[in-house]
């Protein structure tokens, strides 16, 4: 099978975040691979385990960006390529998926394409979506289970997980996943994995590249600040015994007219 | 000179980095309370290859280089001692001993399984009453035939009633006229006839660590388990403990790390007198030398790797290395214990922990006093290192790739 | 021309989502304050009722879809029929509550109509006759202020962030029916069977929410039955102190929630993950039982109205956010205040 997944490079989850001067800075935090596209790199490897086949990591971002595809590389991944181009700046989620369509078309004969559930920058959780749309394949996305491929048949069958409950869907493929955290724990790199990866040149493709104009950009962040500091004055409360305690927290929490 | 690291020393250091803080740094509070080490943590390295990390695939291992070993130990002991002391024994001082000194059919009989995890390793010199004193050790291995014949007792042994093999030193030159020259090096798995072994509790520190005593009585090896010529006990010992050291080196110094990270996070945190600690310059002297500390470990232990990965004798850059990093972790562990207050003094934090831990680094592989000694020796002239008639490999970063 | 704002009214087996009403309610200020119309959407089975409502809400036109092969919800089907309302009506603004299907509806719809979507929005404001959303990002700890320069705008809004208009019974309407935009043949996907959630409150709606964390394990006091290895009594002990949690949701009618540490461990599944890498919740009522309040949980819950803490641990950083705090064994705590809200509430 030929799998592709879409990974992107964000500032580490425990990074001070802050507004400054109407940008956005995580001053010198380190820059990582986006939680959730681990994820995806794991269940794009473990499909590839179970079917055969090659699974190749693309990422849309600046030279940086390669590190995160190193990881993915040293994960188990075939192949990486990085989509760069100055052109890309401020692209926002919908350009960027017009841009990893003509990607996943560029290397062709793609079965899947695996996604994360959202980028913890931008929290947007829709590029995998809207990768699908323009593509014109089927989006599978809060897969918590691929229950069957059959590559042959071109067909599988995954269960979502709904606020409802859980749903099994069966799509025929080319088709994207975003997948969800019961996928399976990510597998650390090997440190054969990192080798390779280390050594590894990883290919530039820019917009002339794909054969592509810059989509248009439609949403831009005009203001952006810090959250408002909540002035909580906590109250601690205190007791001889759990019921005299309990009886006081009661007291107070009827008062704040939340139940 | 370059001093960056490299993109697979940095990606090598942050899947250690990973296993450590996510599997073991949970529950290793646990653990070290009940003074056992967790059943996990052999298996889990074995399995990540953490165990034959510096070792050339031919021989089972990783195919790494020798900096990727101390970043390594400075990440796991950056979590708790008992696992940079794994690297050490089953690491630095058998398998990299091994490495050094056996012959290609022994690497294959003993390295291969232990670099690939298969066979835990560690390492048996110090007896009940020999130290410091390595000459002066009384274990004896007496050759009837084409088998030795080993009795003796060794204690203070990490892993010992958790590893496979043991690299064993015995006298067996009774009429060498030079006590050093006669002792000999012996690969003794441990589960022939006559090995009986123990675990030790009630240590200050390396709670979560298996440290134990091993004995011998007439326990018989084929002449095939002697590591390097008969005599040559001493000097395998010696540049058996130039690894031992270096991974102690470089995690001491994660050590150091994790005491300035907890009372970077303690004094941001904590309030007295109407602000934060750590506006306070008394505070921040402990913390400024705790930075001094860690740099200047972390440079040494480098440069040890450095030099290893060229195949350069490195004796005494490595005691340096260790003496330096380990009294600067005790330092550094009593300051972070001092920042936190009483809370410092109570378990529900880690600092004491690692107060416990940096004790026990200043005695073994090289008491403090000892490697004072070595230094001065170097420097006034009454030491030198000859050639040994067998050398750490150097790194070679395509052969240690092939299969 | 009036503008229109077009709401997708999000539904599950014939009943309306009530976030989606949320939707509705800022629909109508906005069409308040721009001048315009507010028409809701609503597809698949039992649609026709769940649009008539919208009309009580204060709608003034609906739609609905419920042919066969809309009956299970599928994006491609849902989205392709959305975007043909919105293009047919030539909405000013699309609007969607942020559920699993709405969100993924508004991004397909965002590219047919060659728009872009601004999810998960927490407030609306009109700024010189343009729409400007706000939302979290980086897990909340930035506000950005976004807005779209294509129309029509598209935007999902977040659970609890606004208010729910009134439904007033005397206001009605016909829904008009609309007809599928893609035949069953032209989709690539079918739903094959469905495995309902355990019944509770979900996370998401929930007005309280009572959340364990690893703590809850922490009761030395009680004996695991014999046969067990260390890491099932440690789960046993777990789903104790999780029942103690449960038994406070159940008094309050709120839903449980659970630190990402107690998710690791195997304490409690993953759907019950308050944090960055789980829900972000905004309830009124947040009390955390065993929870150090650690940056990516906090990030989960901190815009909740009042939030209580109980910890043995006086130190937690959770202490720092709560409105309440108790120092003490959630193990002794947890049974009182059952008890205690049981008798004061009439329960």
């Amino acid at each position: 099978m030929k799998i592709v997944v879409c990974i992107k490079q964000v500032p580490d989850t425990a990074a001070r975040v802050v507004a400054e001067n109407g940008q956005v800075s995580w001053g010198d935090a380190p820059l990582v691979m986006n939680p959730w596209d681990e994820y995806a790199v794991e269940a794009a490897l473990q499909l590839k385990e179970a079917q055969g086949g090659d699974v190749t990591a693309i990422s849309v971002g600046g030279e940086s960006a390669k590190e995160a595809l190193k990881n993915a590389l040293a994960m188990g991944c075939s192949e990486a390529v990085l989509i760069s181009d100055p052109a890309l700046e401020g692209a926002d989620s919908q350009a960027v998926a017009k841009v990893l369509a003509a990607a996943i078309q560029k290397i062709g004969d793609v079965d899947l394409a695996f996604f994360g559930k959202q980028a913890i920058d931008g929290d947007m959780g829709v590029t995998h979506v809207q990768t699908a749309r323009v593509l014109d394949w089927p989006a599978l996305t809060s897969v918590s289970t691929i229950q069957s491929v059959d590559p042959g048949a071109k067909t599988l069958r995954v269960e979502r997980t709904m606020e409802e409950g859980r749903v099994v869907v069966e799509a025929r493929m080319p088709a994207v996943i975003s997948v969800l955290k019961d996928i399976g724990e990510p597998r650390y790199p090997s440190f054969m994995g990192i080798r390779k990866a280390s050594r590894a040149t990883i290919p530039v493709w820019t917009l002339a590249d794909l054969g592509i104009q810059a989509p248009q950009s439609h949403v831009t962040w005009p203001v952006v600040e810090n959250p408002p500091v909540r002035e909580v004055k906590t109250e601690m409360i205190t007791g001889d015994t759990p019921q005299e305690i309990a009886a006081k927290l009661v007291d107070k929490i009827l008062a704040e007219k939340v139940l | 000179m370059d001093l960056s690291l490299q993109a697979e020393h940095r990606m090598a250091q942050q899947m250690v980095r990973e296993f450590a803080q996510k599997e073991v740094a949970p529950v290793i509070k646990e653990w070290d309370r009940k003074q056992e080490m967790a059943p996990f943590v052999l298996r889990r390295m074995g399995e990540l290859g953490i165990l034959g990390i510096c070792l050339p695939a031919a021989y089972g291992g990783q195919g790494l280089d020798y900096i990727s070993l101390g970043l390594a130990c400075e990440e796991l002991e950056a979590v708790d001692t008992s696992l940079r002391v794994v690297m050490s024994v089953h690491v630095g001082l058998n398998s990299l001993g091994l490495f050094q000194w056996a012959t290609e059919e022994q690497k294959q009989r003993f390295l291969v399984p232990q670099a690939r995890g298969e066979k835990i390793a560690c390492f048996g010199l110090t007896e009940p009453g020999a130290g410091s004193d390595v000459a002066g050790i009384a274990s004896t291995a007496v050759l009837k035939g084409s088998e030795y014949v080993i009795n003796g007792e060794k204690m203070w042994i990490s892993l010992a009633t958790r590893a496979d093999h043991v690299l064993w030193f015995a006298r067996t030159e009774t009429d060498a006229a030079d006590p050093h020259d006669g002792l000999s090096a012996f690969l003794v798995e441990l589960d022939r006839p006559g090995v009986s072994r123990g675990d030790i509790h009630g240590k200050l520190g390396v709670r979560a660590g298996s440290t134990g005593w091993i004995a011998m009585q007439d326990v018989r090896v084929p002449v095939e388990n002697r590591i390097g010529e008969p005599g040559e006990g001493f000097k395998i010992a010696m540049s058996c403990l130039d690894n031992g050291r270096y991974t102690v080196a470089a995690g001491a110094t994660g050590l150091i790390r994790a005491c300035l990270e907890a009372s970077v996070k303690y004094a941001s945190e904590r309030e007295a007198f109407g602000r934060k600690i750590g506006k306070f310059q008394l505070v921040q002297q402990k913390i400024a030398r705790m930075v001094q500390s860690y740099d200047a470990a972390r440079l040494l232990y480098l440069r040890v790797g450095w030099m290893k990965n060229r195949g350069l004798r490195n004796t005494r850059e490595t005691s340096l290395a260790k003496w330096f990093a380990t009294d600067a972790s005790f330092q550094a562990a009593s300051e972070a214990l001092q920042i936190h207050g009483a809370y410092g003094y109570s378990d529900e934090y880690d600092v004491e922990r690692y107060l416990r831990n940096a004790k026990g680094a200043v005695i073994y592989e090289g008491t403090s006093e000892i490697h004072q000694l070595i230094q001065a020796g170097y420097a006034l002239g009454y030491r030198q290192d000859p050639a040994l008639r067998c050398e750490l490999p150097a790194y070679d970063e395509e052969k240690w790739q092939l299969v | 021309m009036a503008n229109k704002f077009l709401v997708y009214l999000d539904q599950y087996k014939g009943k309306v989502l009530p976030v989606s009403w949320e939707t509705l309610g800022v629909a109508l200020r906005l069409a308040g304050e721009m001048g315009g119309e507010v028409a809701a959407l609503a597809v698949g089975a039992g649609a026709q009722e769940a649009a008539a409502q919208a009309f009580q809400y204060g709608a003034a036109e609906a739609f609905y879809a419920d042919d066969a092969s809309l009956s299970d919800y599928r994006p491609e089907a849902y989205s392709a029929l959305v975007s043909r309302v919105a293009r047919d009506q030539q909405v000013e603004a699309l609007l969607f509550p942020t559920t699993t299907r709405g969100r993924e509806t508004a991004a397909m719809c965002a590219i047919d109509l060659e728009s872009s979507v601004m999810p998960d929005v927490i407030d609306l404001q009109v700024q010189d006759g343009k729409i400007v959303a706000t939302r979290p990002v980086y897990a909340g700890k930035i506000i950005a202020r976004t807005v779209s320069d294509a129309r029509p705008v598209v935007i999902t809004t977040r659970g609890r962030a606004f208010e729910q208009p009134q439904a007033d019974p005397a206001r009605s309407g016909t829904p008009q029916a609309v007809e599928p935009a893609v035949g069953e043949s032209s989709l690539a996907t079918k739903v094959v069977d469905y495995a309902p959630a355990e019944g509770g409150v979900t996370l998401t709606d929930a007005a309280v929410i009572v959340s364990g964390g690893r703590g809850v394990a922490n009761n030395p006091n009680l004996t695991p039955p014999n046969g067990m290895d260390e890491k099932q009594a440690e789960i046993w002990r777990a789903q104790q102190g999780f029942k103690l949690v449960s038994d406070l949701a159940q008094v309050l009618n709120a839903a449980v929630g659970a630190s990402r540490a107690a998710v690791d461990a195997g304490y409690i599944p993953y759907q019950h993950q308050v944090g960055q890498t789980g829900k972000v919740v905004s309830p009124d009522l947040y009390i955390a039982c065993g929870i150090s309040g650690a940056i990516q949980h906090l990030a989960g819950m901190r815009t909740s109205k009042v939030i209580v803490a109980i910890n043995k641990d006086p130190e937690a950083p959770i202490f720092k956010y709560a409105r309440f705090g108790v120092v003490g064994d959630l193990h002794e705590i947890l049974p009182a205040l059952t008890e205690e809200f049981r008798k004061r509430l009439g329960r």
